[in-house]
């Protein structure tokens, strides 16, 4: 996508390549439209189907007889169960014979603040204080930390298996290839495909609801960690090896400590994916935020559920801001050496957990500080202006809404899908491949190829093209807001400081609570479902692109400035084309993002893949062809994913050739 | 970021000394004032835990909420609640997580699966409720275009309901993924110049609906009843050809109305064969569309937690609760 750009010769006769074989297609859709298209009706299925299908029904009805389900998944499932229900008997639930858990409000508040505050800073202690109290102003304080029990065994089980994984990913080249493929597969395959079948292996209960959240928060800790190992640089290793250190002793004091900081990313985005996991869990029961939020989707109460999502919000940055500062301080820490000396640190320490137990015991014994107070609650201002706002903006701008609907699905979607849908797939196919050849490289090209082939035998070849082309158009749209916004972020400090909030909460707002406004402007359409995705997308694209234009270096623009560039020229010829690596970035990060929407696209009028999906989620005949929908978007993952690497890497390369 | 990572020692002794001052000055402790246990168990037979699965729909939720709060108050059962999808909820039977399911809309494949084939579940007899699937218009459209109502003038109003999803067609929104919809079968069988557009949920098919009406737009929507919108909007319903027994048993060739649903109740075997009072309860429940609506209403405009409402709407109705008591 990026590569028509490229000053450079070969990428100029690429460009026309491509365009060459575009235009081939074109001409051959003209002449065959409409033939070899491959449709399959809503409740249709293909013998592969009713084969999955049945497959599923064999594991149901092993599950009480075969011992690895006797001895395995259900010792798996007790050990869970009794983890999560004692974090919920400290914090969330009645426990030990009282009528309020071990610890309230208060200690919770305490505690966090506390450890904000011991392993970040002050700023990020009263940020965390403010963050907790405002779940009880919500009205909404036992949801929360029913939410939070559930988010931190989530990742506390993530991190204990994911760690080590990911320093043996970061220790061994060959584990590492074996393992990635596996990684990707557990992103990009759809929640919704193994909710279901999840609970005949852990039954409905916490277990269910943290494996779920677990699939999806443990391969950010493996990947991360082992991009940790791999960094750091192998002098230090080198010098340690040959002072006779023997391998565990490097890893533990070399390797590890000089990863830390990386590591600890690596834990803010497994805590950021299990809390994105708390609606859909909810679907099988799990406690929380969820559940309101779901609840309040049956009635279509705009102003409840986003009341629940806003406390989500709050977590999710709260427990974003508090795990950086951490990385930061380990950071400057290591730079600085031991700038303090110990005794102080004890005793500052020591302070430090002697309030927080006077706070926590307090919680536990008096009422006041054990259930958030009832008189303030800032919850039903919340929900009433909401509810007033989606209530005004259905009613007075669907004039506008239905006039940018229609322009993008008549100028851009509908085009995209009759050229996807409308060829014979022994069109699209070869057509697709050619010019993934023309742009990269031959393995890529063959990886697109044998996707696709798989489509055709998945049976789900047309809701395939149909979940491309809204996919493309979504990813379109969001590169557009992301240079955009991304631009203007990293000129403009204060504009970023505004901006980044927002973006956070579009990232960590469950979809489930704005559905049903957009649902009111788009109606139920495949815009609306592009929408979603790019509410959901456009904030991991904006500060990618961000950070790159931030990272240009000051003496490129100084220079530019200096020969009298304008505004404009600085932006078009200096900033953008050097962070072009980072735009090829953004524009795959987007693309995984808007795939990872499909699901709930299809809850709003997209239907194809994300409808069938969904419909395999909820009814018994249709389970095997949701399946193979699941696997159809892993598929469709893999493919854009390779090309986008590809295209990154190109990019790569020509930044760096240029400079 | 990297300044004072710290607050001084002095400003944390002060405030642990606050804390301490607090708490000198007391405040109600936890568990002094006894709960008041014992009433709930008094005059019950022994009724024990009763878990009882809320599918996703505020119907359903009626029904759920009224049978705790009686098997709650009257019968002294500790009910759990436990928000799962049919399906899933199903699954539950045989573990003796969920005890039993209070409104179902047909589903036959699990009703093989599990009644006939696994033996996990048995049938606790019909809610009462009757439930109707069919294609509904507004009623703005119904009152402007009266012979709208008739399948067979569809299509004089398929340019009318043509939208950018529908290909330069009629458009029948449909798909609320927990129904399997003849529509596309229907469409084709009977001619129309229609195209299905998949919603993909019930809360897009509401919002259209509302959006319809509210705004006078055209549409035509897959719907059901009993269902709490119908009491804001009274949407009105297409006549399609009627139904037959057995007219659906080919799903490709299908060309009829959709059957009505006696609507019923499912227990797990384990359940009914315990004896206990819940299940008798569970049994003997039956009440009418009007009496689900109300109390659906309460939840879902009236915006009444569903214990709330049940607990209202059990003491406008004592006469059809003492119905429902085991006999003793």
């Amino acid at each position: 996508m990026t590569a028509v750009a490229s000053p450079r010769r070969p990428a100029r006769s690429r460009a026309y390549l491509t365009g060459a074989v575009l235009a081939a297609w074109v001409l051959l859709w003209a002449l065959f439209g409409g033939q070899g298209t491959l449709p399959l009706g809503g409740a249709e299925l293909t013998p592969l189907h009713e084969r999955i299908g049945q497959a599923a029904d064999a594991v149901d009805a092993g599950r009480n007889s075969n011992p690895f389900f006797l001895y395995f998944v259900n010792y798996i499932r007790l050990v869970i169960d009794a983890f999560v229900t004692f974090v919920q008997a400290l914090i969330s639930s009645p426990s030990f014979g009282r009528p309020v858990p071990a610890v309230g409000w208060l200690g919770v508040t305490a505690v966090a603040s506390a450890v904000a505050l011991l392993y970040g800073n002050v700023r990020v202690a009263l940020l965390t204080a403010a963050g907790f109290v405002s779940f009880g102003l919500l009205g909404l304080w036992q949801e929360s930390m029913d939410t939070l029990a559930l988010t931190f065994t989530a990742v506390v089980l993530s991190l204990a298996v994911g760690l080590p994984l990911g320093v043996l990913a970061g220790l061994n080249d060959r584990f590492d290839r074996l393992v990635s493929p596996v990684l990707d597969f557990m992103q990009t395959m759809p929640t919704f495909v193994y909710l279901a079948p999840l609970t005949l292996f852990f039954l409905i209960g916490p277990a269910s609801a943290t494996v779920a959240t677990m699939v999806y928060a443990i391969p950010p800790a493996i990947r991360v960690t082992s991009h940790a190992i791999r960094q750091v640089p192998p002098e230090t290793v080198e010098a340690g090896a040959s002072l006779g250190s023997t391998p565990w002793q490097l890893l533990r004091k070399v390797r590890l400590p000089l990863a830390k900081r990386t590591v600890i990313v690596g834990v803010n985005q497994t805590i950021m994916a299990a809390l994105s996991m708390v609606t859909i869990a909810a679907l099988i029961d799990a406690p929380g935020l969820g559940k309101t939020v779901l609840k309040a989707l049956e009635t279509l109460d705009v102003g409840t559920s986003f009341n629940a999502g806003l406390a989500i919000v709050i977590m999710a940055i709260v427990l974003d801001r508090a795990t950086s500062a951490a990385g930061r301080r380990v950071e400057t820490a290591h730079r600085a050496g031991r700038a303090r000396s110990p005794l102080w640190r004890r005793a500052q320490v020591a302070v430090v957990l002697a309030v927080t137990a006077v706070l926590v015991y307090l919680s536990h014994v008096y009422v006041w500080a054990s259930e958030f107070p009832a008189g303030v609650d800032a919850g039903s201002f919340v929900r009433s202006g909401v509810d007033a706002a989606a209530q005004w903006s259905q009613t007075h701008l669907y004039a506008t809404t239905d006039a940018v609907r229609n322009l993008v699905t008549y100028g851009l979607l509908n085009p995209f899908e009759a050229l996807f849908t409308g060829s014979p797939w022994w069109v699209v196919l070869p057509a697709v491949t050619a010019a993934v050849l023309a742009l990269t490289t031959a393995r890529v090209a063959l990886v697109c190829a044998a996707c696709l082939a798989l489509l055709i035998a998945l049976g789900l070849w047309q809701d395939g093209m149909v979940t491309l082309a809204s996919t493309l158009v979504a990813t379109v749209l969001v590169m557009a807001l992301g240079l955009a916004a991304g631009v203007w972020m990293g000129r403009d400090d204060r504009a970023d400081r505004v901006i980044r909030p927002v973006l956070d909460a579009g990232q960590t707002m469950p979809a489930f609570v704005y559905l049903v406004p957009i649902l009111g402007l788009f109606g139920a359409t495949r815009f609306t479902a592009i929408l979603a995705a790019v509410v959901y997308a456009a904030p991991v694209a904006v500060k990618l692109v961000a950070d790159g234009v931030r990272g240009v270096a000051p003496s490129a623009v100084e220079a530019a400035t200096a020969a009298g560039s304008s505004r404009w020229q600085i932006i078009s010829k200096v900033q953008v084309p050097m962070a072009r690596r980072s735009i090829a970035l953004a524009a795959g990060q987007g693309l995984c993002y808007v795939l990872a929407m499909v699901v709930v696209g299809g809850l709003v009028g997209a239907g194809a893949l994300g409808y069938d999906v969904v419909s395999g989620f909820s009814q018994l005949q249709l389970r095997g062809k949701g399946l193979a929908a699941g696997l159809a978007i892993v598929v469709l993952g893999i493919m854009l994913g390779a090309i986008t690497k590809a295209v990154a890497r190109r990019a790569g390369a020509a930044a760096r050739g240029r400079r | 970021m990297t300044g004072t990572q710290f607050a001084r020692p002095g400003a944390v002794a002060l405030a642990a000394a606050v804390g301490l001052l607090i708490s000198g000055c007391g405040g109600a402790k936890v568990g002094e004032s006894a709960a008041p246990s014992g009433a709930a168990s008094s005059g019950a037979k022994a009724c024990g835990a009763f878990n009882i699965a809320i599918n996703p729909w505020v119907g359903y939720e009626a029904n759920a909420a009224v049978i705790a709060h009686v098997a709650e108050k009257s019968l002294g059962c500790q009910v759990t609640k436990k928000d799962l999808k049919e399906e899933v909820a199903w699954q539950g039977f045989a573990t003796g997580e969920v005890d039993a399911v209070v409104e179902n809309w047909g589903h036959d494949d699990l009703k093989k699966k599990y009644i006939e084939d696994q033996k996990t579940a048995v049938e606790a007899g019909p809610t009462g409720n009757k439930g109707v699937i069919g294609w509904y218009v507004p009623p703005w459209m119904a009152e402007k275009y009266p012979d709208i109502t008739d399948y067979k003038n569809l299509d004089k109003y398929a340019d009318l309901l043509k939208t950018s999803e529908s290909g330069g067609k009629g458009q029948l929104l449909d798909g609320d993924p927990s129904f399997v919809t003849n529509d596309a079968a229907l469409v084709e069988n009977l001619d129309l110049d229609y195209k299905v557009v998949y919603a993909g949920s019930e809360a897009a098919l509401i919002t259209g609906f509302r959006q319809a009406e509210a705004q006078k737009k055209p549409m035509l929507g897959y719907f059901y009843e009993p269902q709490w919108f119908l009491s804001e909007v009274k949407l009105v319903k297409v006549n399609l050809p009627p139904y037959t027994e057995g007219c659906d048993a080919d799903a490709a060739k299908v060309a009829c109305d959709y059957p009505p649903y006696e609507l019923d109740k499912i227990v797990s075997r384990r359940f009914a064969e315990s004896g206990s009072p819940a299940y008798q309860l569970v049994k003997n429940f039956t009440w009418t569309n009007e009496d689900q609506n109300l109390v659906a209403r309460y939840i879902a405009q009236d915006k009444m937690s569903p214990e709330d409402a049940a607990a209202k709407w059990v003491a406008d109705n004592p006469d059809k609760i003492k119905a429902w008591l085991p006999a003793s």
